[in-house]
């Protein structure tokens, strides 16, 4: 039927020859060689993975701010164990007989020839107890971990936390197994990298009674961990402790960045927490607590919250108005007081006002003038909008800041279309979203942001992008500086110092003055009150000092605090009194207690 | 009732029984590697032996139906069945399950089902289909390019899906198409390519290019008989290389020295072929036409794996040829393999007193690795009674599939045959360090339904063929 039937033999032949090589190779296997039963009988390998340290994380100053402590995790090969004392060995471990018989029994289900944890973090005390009777429970063995410590037990939301790591990180991510810790939020979590370092692992030979015999091949498959990296932060941390003394019982936020450089130097979402609730086997208890709290304290408003910054964008706004030739530093419009169209004013002075004395009195005419000459320069309103809206994002708004803090959020300038799509284009202009021109209406920003405004106005122009930690470094790897990007606005630096001048004018001249001046240093601000349907308006306050080089540019926002006057200026001038004099000068001692003892959680309604 | 009864007396007993005596010692083995004192039922539903004798009775269930449909059915319907499973190779890409990297599941409830397992008989039906069409000739590029798509389809998507090991099962079709009159010359050039794909990446193409040029000149002697000549020409290749290498270093060029390498090939290639021409040797020019298209593949190898593939391409192909030892992966698992089966010793350790594979030494122990429990609990006496029980069977299959009459049959048979061995050869191969670790299953012995299933299908779909071979199938 065909010629190729011959061919048969030699598929037969591959077949046979096959079958006779694995015979021999069998046969060598296991009857010639005798290596391997040795090795079966006497030794097995194992795999014994090392943890390195977690690196450190430290303040400005080298002040530590996180280090490692031991704790002990007890372990179990369920086919190890004999008969023993559960009650006993309960009251040595300090845990609940039904708990420990539950997880051994799931330890039990899981394998019996793998080791399980079944008591998680013991402390130093109970170990050292445990340690001497551990002989008596066989089967049982205690495994070294570490977990953080914070000796200062601040800057919760800057540090975050660590914790186990969950199964869907394991998916992705091969070098994570079960039971190992990330970083959850905070630096923890954008350095976890640098942190963590890389896990060893080792091959030992070890016989049945899980005994060390050597290494296998003298080590040559072993890899060894490499030291995790210890973060400088940019955080000062007695600075970030005054700051928690005076937002003690508010809600809000303080943000203090050093303009030349960019680095973060408080930042403070209060309420705030004590970060080692967050460690240790309380953790899961001082979580759930954490996480009902009605006042968040988890939440991180520097960043995650936005609000409109209310008056303090009026700086923007003039600035904008300079630099498009809308005004000029003696450019002045008239105001009628409470009488004004189309937007009131809320204080009392002479008129017309121009630039200085319109920022100090935080004239709303007068930036309302300011926005419409603005839009006046352009035939189309969207093309107005987007050139207004562009100098306005050239400051950092409206888009992320940092890369550092997970939670953060862009905040929001909203776009032309946005306006069109909602009135129909050509259906709006200035006059429709004149409360842009006060800092009200859709604009969002968070306080991180405004931090960054007020160190971007400081240095005349341009910001560095703010940042929370300066270098990583370890005692094997030399420093290494991290880059920051420097980013210029649309305004020319010319146009700041009449900006500057009306906010000296604001902190020396103004109502806050017997607040918020200080004697040696000429602190530039301008305050803010952001209107809330919900209870009290929030206060709002964004300096910097000194004018002229400046050192130290901050934000701050007070929930609840009805007037940028009544709690933002003070506090913001303590920040900058203690960061920049160490101390505060024993006239505004007064000041500093009304502010720590203030308590603002119970939100008058409003009338 | 005359018919039906003419099926189970034309049945082959002898290859129904070796496979129920190979699917129960996978059983029994299944219930050793994973062997759990709180489950000790052999038939407790909970654990993977409990599970397998559901995958059995399944089975047994299954070929039996095929046992009961006519065998024109498999004729008629075999490029729909093709189809079929084409279709769901490409819905798995969409909507599967990752498993281990690999885009190759269906999880339906409870049941994990990989349709690729499912492609190798239909695959062969197809095959089978195509090659008894009166239109097909071995010797017709355009009947091999039919050929070619069929194959590279399935290929290809498996591929698509990250799982090689199913991929390259497909190979083995080229031992079929041999018997069926490819010509001999193909096959050892697949041979030969292999082999130098292999050593291009384990050694490198510098090495790849003199141990090509050796075999060359070998070629030449057992041809020609005539040492002066080959010693002329070993004497004229080498000479050139050494002054090109020399000169490179000498003269500080920027060339690699595998590019130099190249280039005194070329020229030695360039005076053989005219010598060749002068003295009419036209069988030399083919070997050097031949050894140049070699010299080229190497290069193309080298380069395509280091400009075009991806790096994870890159660690993948490393990792199935064992280039790249990580610690924990394949040198790791096969030295524990081999641990496992060299302590088995002559007779073994007895059944359920392994200990390297139940303290899970032995990765995979149950689907892949299921044969370090055999040479583990039963030592030599178990391996080679399951090689040989492999072997009988293979042997049946060939002697089955040549006394079909029709080439449908035939092909099919010989199809079953050659992917049992493929299984059988890198399966037992890998857990004994003689093939690269690639992931797949042991036939009727490794855990899982879907493999039991598809392998149940592929061979009894051939024993229904060759019960009714004295009818007459379709064409």
């Amino acid at each position: 039927m065909d010629n190729y039937s011959k061919r048969k033999y030699f598929l037969a032949a591959i077949f046979i020859v096959v079958v006779l090589i694995f015979s021999i190779r069998l046969f060598r296997l296991q009857v010639l060689d005798s290596n391997y039963k040795q090795y079966a009988t006497k030794n097995v390998l194992r795999r014994v993975v090392s943890y390195p340290a977690r690196g450190l994380i430290y303040d400005r100053h080298g002040e530590l701010l996180v280090y490692n402590k031991a704790s002990y995790d007890l372990l179990v090969t369920p086919r190890e164990l004999s008969e023993f004392d559960t009650t006993a060995l309960c009251r040595i471990l300090k845990v609940e007989k039904a708990d420990f018989i539950t997880s051994l029994n799931k330890a039990k289900r899981y394998s019996r020839y793998k080791p399980s944890v079944i008591v998680k973090q013991l402390s130093p005390e109970n170990y050292a107890v445990l340690q001497e009777k551990l002989f008596r429970y066989p089967g049982f063995f205690v495994q070294t971990r570490t977990l953080r410590e914070y000796p200062q037990k601040t800057a919760a939301h800057v540090l975050g936390y660590v914790g186990e790591v969950n199964r869907s990180t394991i998916e992705k991510n091969p070098y994570y197994s079960q039971g190992d810790y990330i970083g959850i939020t905070g630096l923890e979590k954008a350095y976890e990298k640098e942190l963590r370092g890389q896990k060893g692992v080792s091959f030992q030979l070890v016989d049945v009674h899980n005994r060390i015999k050597g290494s296998y091949q003298n080590g040559r498959r072993d890899t060894s961990a490499v030291l995790g990296k210890n973060l400088t932060t940019t955080i000062d941390a007695d600075l970030q402790a005054y700051a928690e003394y005076l937002m003690n019982n508010k809600k809000g936020s303080i943000v203090a960045i050093e303009p030349a450089t960019g680095e973060v130097l408080s930042f403070l979402s209060a309420p705030t927490y004590d970060p080692s609730l967050l460690v240790g086997r309380s953790r899961g208890a001082n979580y759930a607590k954490l996480d009902q709290d009605t006042l968040l304290p988890m939440f991180n408003r520097a960043v995650g919250a936005f609000y409109p910054p209310g008056s303090t964008f009026k700086l923007i706004n003039a600035l904008v108005g300079l630099e498009e030739d809308a005004i000029n530093t003696h450019t002045a419009f008239s105001c009628s007081g409470r009488g004004s169209r189309p937007i009131r004013c809320t204080h009392d002075h002479y008129s017309p006002i121009s630039l200085r004395d319109a920022i100090r009195e935080s004239c709303n005419p007068f930036f309302w003038h300011t926005f419409s000459a603005i839009f006046r320069k352009y035939q189309k309103v969207s093309d107005a909008y987007e050139v207004w809206r562009n100098h306005v994002m050239s400051f950092g708004l409206g888009t992320k800041l940092g890369n550092e803090l997970s939670n953060e959020v862009p905040g929001n300038i909203p776009k032309a279309d946005y306006y069109s799509y909602f009135y129909g284009a050509n259906h709006w202009n200035a006059l429709t979203i004149r409360s842009m021109a006060i800092g009200q209406g859709e604009l969002q920003i968070t306080p991180f942001q405004l931090a960054n405004v007020a160190a971007t106005i400081a240095n005349r122009g341009h910001y560095i992008t703010p940042h929370l930690v300066r270098s990583v470094w370890n005692t094997q790897d030399p420093e290494q500086k991290l880059e920051f990007e420097r980013h210029e606005t649309t305004i020319s630096p010319e146009h700041f110092d009449p900006v500057i001048e009306g906010m000296q004018a604001v902190v020396e001249e103004s109502g806050i003055r017997y607040t918020s001046r200080l004697d040696s240093i000429i602190i530039c601000g301008k305050t803010g009150t952001v209107e809330n349907n919900h209870g009290s308006d929030h206060s709002v306050f964004i300096a910097f000092a000194p004018k002229d080089n400046p050192k130290i540019a901050v934000s701050v926002y007070v929930e609840h605090g009805v007037w940028g006057s009544r709690y933002g200026a003070p506090i913001a001038s303590l920040i900058i009194e203690k960061y920049l004099n160490d101390s505060i000068a024993p006239r505004r001692i007064p000041i500093e207690t009304r502010m720590h003892e203030a308590n603002l959680l119970n939100p008058i309604q409003k009338k | 009732m005359a018919r039906r009864n003419n099926i189970w007396a034309n049945l082959d007993w002898l290859t129904v029984i070796l496979y129920l005596i190979l699917v129960f010692l996978g059983w029994i083995n299944i219930y050793a590697a994973v062997f759990n004192e709180e489950h000790a039922s052999i038939l407790d539903m909970s654990q993977r032996y409990g599970k397998q004798i559901i995958w059995i009775g399944a089975a047994i269930v299954i070929a039996i139906m095929l046992l009961i449909i006519d065998s024109k059915f498999y004729v008629f319907f075999a490029y729909v069945f093709y189809g079929i499973t084409i279709l769901l190779l490409i819905a798995v890409l969409l909507f599967g399950t990752k498993v281990k990297g690999a885009t190759s599941w269906f999880q339906i409830g409870g049941f994990a089902i990989q349709p690729a397992e499912f492609v190798k008989f239909t695959t062969a039906l197809a095959l089978a289909k195509y090659m008894s069409t009166h239109s097909f000739k071995m010797e017709k590029i355009s009947s091999l390019l039919i050929i070619g798509a069929i194959l590279a389809l399935p290929v290809a998507l498996i591929f698509l899906q990250n799982d090689t090991g199913s991929a390259l099962v497909i190979s083995v079709f080229i031992l079929v198409l041999f018997r069926e009159g490819l010509s001999g010359v193909v096959l050892f050039l697949a041979f030969v390519a292999a082999l130098i794909f292999i050593l291009t990446m384990v050694l490198s193409p510098f090495h790849a290019i003199i141990i090509l040029s050796i075999g060359a000149l070998l070629f030449h002697y057992f041809i020609r008989q005539q040492v002066p000549e080959t010693l002329k020409a070993l004497g004229i290749y080498a000479s050139l290389s050494a002054a090109f290498l020399f000169g490179g270093s000498i003269f500080k060029l920027e060339i690699a020295p595998t590019q130099l390498l190249l280039y005194s090939t070329i020229i030695s290639v360039i005076i053989f072929g005219v010598y060749s021409l002068r003295h009419r040797l036209y069988n030399m020019l083919t070997i050097l036409g031949i050894y140049l298209g070699l010299v080229f593949f190497t290069f193309s190898v080298d380069y395509v794996f280091n400009n075009i593939l991806e790096p994870h391409h890159q660690a993948r192909i490393n990792e199935v040829l064992g280039i790249e030892s990580d610690p924990l992966g394949i040198g790791y698992n096969v030295n524990q393999s081999k641990i496992a089966i060299g302590s088995g010793g002559f007779s073994g350790k007895g059944f359920l007193n392994g200990t390297q594979t139940k303290f899970d030494f032995v990765p995979e122990q149950s689907t892949d690795f299921i044969f370090c429990t055999v040479g583990e609990e039963w030592g030599f006496i178990g391996t080679t009674t399951v090689l040989m029980l492999f072997l009988t069977l293979l042997l049946r299959l060939i002697y089955l599939a040549e006394r079909q009459r029709s080439t449908f049959s035939r092909v099919y048979g010989y199809s079953v045959a050659c992917i049992l061995f493929f299984h059988l050869a890198i399966n037992i191969g890998m857990t004994i360090g003689l093939a690269p670790v690639i992931g797949i299953p042991l036939p009727f012995f490794s855990y899982g339904g879907s493999s039991l299933w598809s392998f149940t299908i592929l061979l009894f779909i051939f024993l229904r063929l060759d019960a009714s071979r004295s009818e007459k199938l379709s064409h």
